[in-house]
């Protein structure tokens, strides 16, 4: 039975869960400091080295994990959906590759970072328009055909970076592979990132229990009233943004999409009511503590975070499953 | 509750799938407590029909009335408080418990930030329990049988509560004595709660048992509508099936059988 005090506890938990990892990556790091520390640098009271840290460095840096770890689970939430497929995750139709093959473009040519940015943006946009421009169709051959083009565009970009890899000078190939693993110490601004995933959560949260029907199937959706056509143009174009959004800001962070929205259906079950906004909190939760581990782990030496999410994702995701015959045989 | 216009009124409506047409100028008209089977060959447009009649897809040409309204005017939701229907396949591409699917019934009297209040349980544990799949609420829905799917799906419908209610071929499945056990449900609410049912039906002498009125569909356009007594003969079914049938006579009763 669905009901909303319990959906509320387990978001307070996550939320809960949210606020200590962002407390761990700002005190933790080659700078030690104690929590009370942190707490006078975020009100701006040590303009010492400890406030320059925490607020010009970490902060920023842990709200940037933040908003992209919750973007790319709320993306592969809604692409789940859109797709009715367990499978899918926020890449699978092709927006990171684009954003890739921009972004690497741009680094090939040695181009400031702003390009940077334009590029990946760019790529992924383009990537976008083609995917959806050329699946669409009609009727329940969507679904299939979406996926599929998505499929094979992602291959063609995927392609396209193993070119540019092979080509890139030595000296580069070390920032471009950083890039394709995803990586949060570029970040300038979490502003916009946040200010996405705001948006983001206006936009879907009030569908949530409409976007739940059309999990369930197009046709009883429909039936029941909500529109769904409407609905999955919507869920496609909010999915693609912020897909493109996060992998800007952080390059191609895998596993967050896919895992993140099982992680929370495993454990709290199918209602998206619930599923949405915990993908969010959960997301972002494992970005930054999967950051903060990728910044300490071999200190002063940085690990790409992708390679961490992977890591703790992975090994939760297969408990998780393991145990779930036992849930339904009760 | 008296109501103007007819629960669902169809006028010169044709379904053409793939360049094909396959009924031409129906014209239909079905008031409460009224229950009409369609019967046809595979393929003749009994589902496609099905769908527009639910306002699912535009009609090919002619025009279709829910309550006196056009589903363009009624909007989705509204259209969701008056017709359902049970879908020829269920899809669960997701886990979910029995309670939960029979839940989504609900969906279209609930505001958007409702939650499904104690009374929506139980709309639904009721409805659960009326298709036999009481005890079962817990279960996945992916464990079912096809049998005990197909109930589950007949009992999101009678969660949702309409007043119009569009059967795909609701027997499939089943079992003879959830067979029988579906249509009571079905002459029942027709009966005591003014509900209409349009259902689509492979078997002639359930049809005729259950439903007033047949609308039997040729697949080339031609239709023939009316009182099930009158309309389903030996003459029309050998016709509309393509296979001689014959009629046994048993007291009061008449029962077709495949010559």
């Amino acid at each position: 039975m669905p009901n909303r005090r319990r959906a509320l506890l387990i978001l307070l938990l996550l939320a809960a869960a949210m606020l200590a990892s962002m407390v761990a990556s700002l005190v933790v790091g080659s700078l030690q400091l104690d929590p009370l520390d942190v707490w006078r640098a975020l009100l701006g009271e040590d303009a010492g080295l400890a406030g320059e840290v925490v607020r010009n460095l970490r902060l920023p840096r842990a709200l940037a994990g933040l908003a992209c770890g919750g973007l790319l689970a709320l993306a592969g939430a809604l692409m789940q959906v859109l797709l009715k497929n367990p499978l899918a995750d926020p890449y699978v139709l092709g927006v990171s590759g684009g954003a890739s093959v921009g972004a690497l473009a741009a680094m090939l040519f040695g181009l400031p970072l702003l390009v940077l940015h334009a590029g990946a943006f760019a790529g992924a946009l383009a990537a976008m328009v083609v995917v959806f421009g050329l699946a669409h169709g009609e009727g329940s051959w969507t679904q299939t055909r979406l996926l599929l083009t998505g499929v094979i565009v992602a291959a063609g970009c995927g392609a396209l970076v193993a070119l540019m890899l092979s080509i890139a000078p030595e000296n580069q190939l070390r920032g471009m592979l950083f890039w394709l693993m995803g990586d949060l110490s570029q970040t300038e601004s979490p502003w916009p990132a946040l200010l996405v995933l705001l948006f983001g959560l206006a936009c879907v949260l009030p569908f949530s229990r409409d976007l739940s029907l059309l999990a369930r199937g197009e046709l009883s959706a429909q039936v029941l009233g909500v529109p769904v056509t409407k609905l999955r143009l919507l869920i496609y174009a909010l999915a693609s943004l912020f897909t493109a959004v996060a992998v800007n800001i952080a390059g191609s962070i895998g596993f967050i999409g896919l895992i993140v929205p099982h992680l929370v259906r495993l454990a709290a079950g199918n209602d998206l009511r619930l599923l949405l906004p915990a993908s969010v909190l959960v997301g972002g939760t494992l970005l930054v503590a999967a950051d903060t581990l990728a910044r300490v782990l071999i200190a002063p030496q940085q690990l790409p975070v992708g390679v961490l999410t992977a890591l703790l994702g992975v090994p939760v995701f297969l408990y998780l499953l393991s145990r779930q015959p036992r849930r339904s045989g009760r | 509750m008296e109501r103007a216009a007819p629960l669902l009124a169809a006028s010169g409506l044709d379904i053409v799938v793939a360049g094909k047409t396959l009924v031409h100028g129906l014209k239909l008209s079905l008031c409460e407590g009224d229950t009409l089977a369609i019967l046809g060959r595979n393929g003749s447009g009994k589902t496609t029909l099905l769908h527009t009649l639910a306002g699912l897809r535009p009609p090919s040409a002619g025009s279709v009335e829910l309550c006196g309204q056009p589903y363009a005017r009624l909007g989705p939701r509204a259209a969701a408080h008056l017709r359902g229907l049970l879908a020829q396949t269920q899809s669960d591409a997701f886990p979910a418990s029995v309670l939960e699917t029979a839940l989504i019934g609900r969906h279209p009297h609930l505001g958007r930030w409702d939650w499904e209040s104690v009374a929506d349980e139980r709309i639904a544990l009721a409805a659960l329990a009326a298709v036999g799949l009481a005890g079962l609420e817990q279960r996945d829905v992916q464990t079912l049988s096809g049998g005990e799917r197909q109930r589950l799906a007949i009992a999101t419908l009678l969660t949702q509560q309409p007043w119009l209610y569009l059967l795909d071929e609701p027997l499939a499945y089943l079992d003879l004595n959830h067979q029988i056990a579906m249509l009571d449900l079905a002459a029942r609410y027709a009966r005591d709660r003014d509900a209409g049912f349009v259902v689509i039906l492979h078997d002639v002498n359930l049809a005729l048992r259950y439903c007033r009125r047949a609308l039997l569909l040729f697949g080339d356009g031609r239709w023939k509508e009316g009182p099930s007594a009158e309309v389903l003969n030996a003459e029309n079914l050998s016709e509309l099936y393509g296979h001689e049938l014959r009629t046994l006579v048993d007291g009061d009763s008449s029962y077709f059988i495949a010559a």
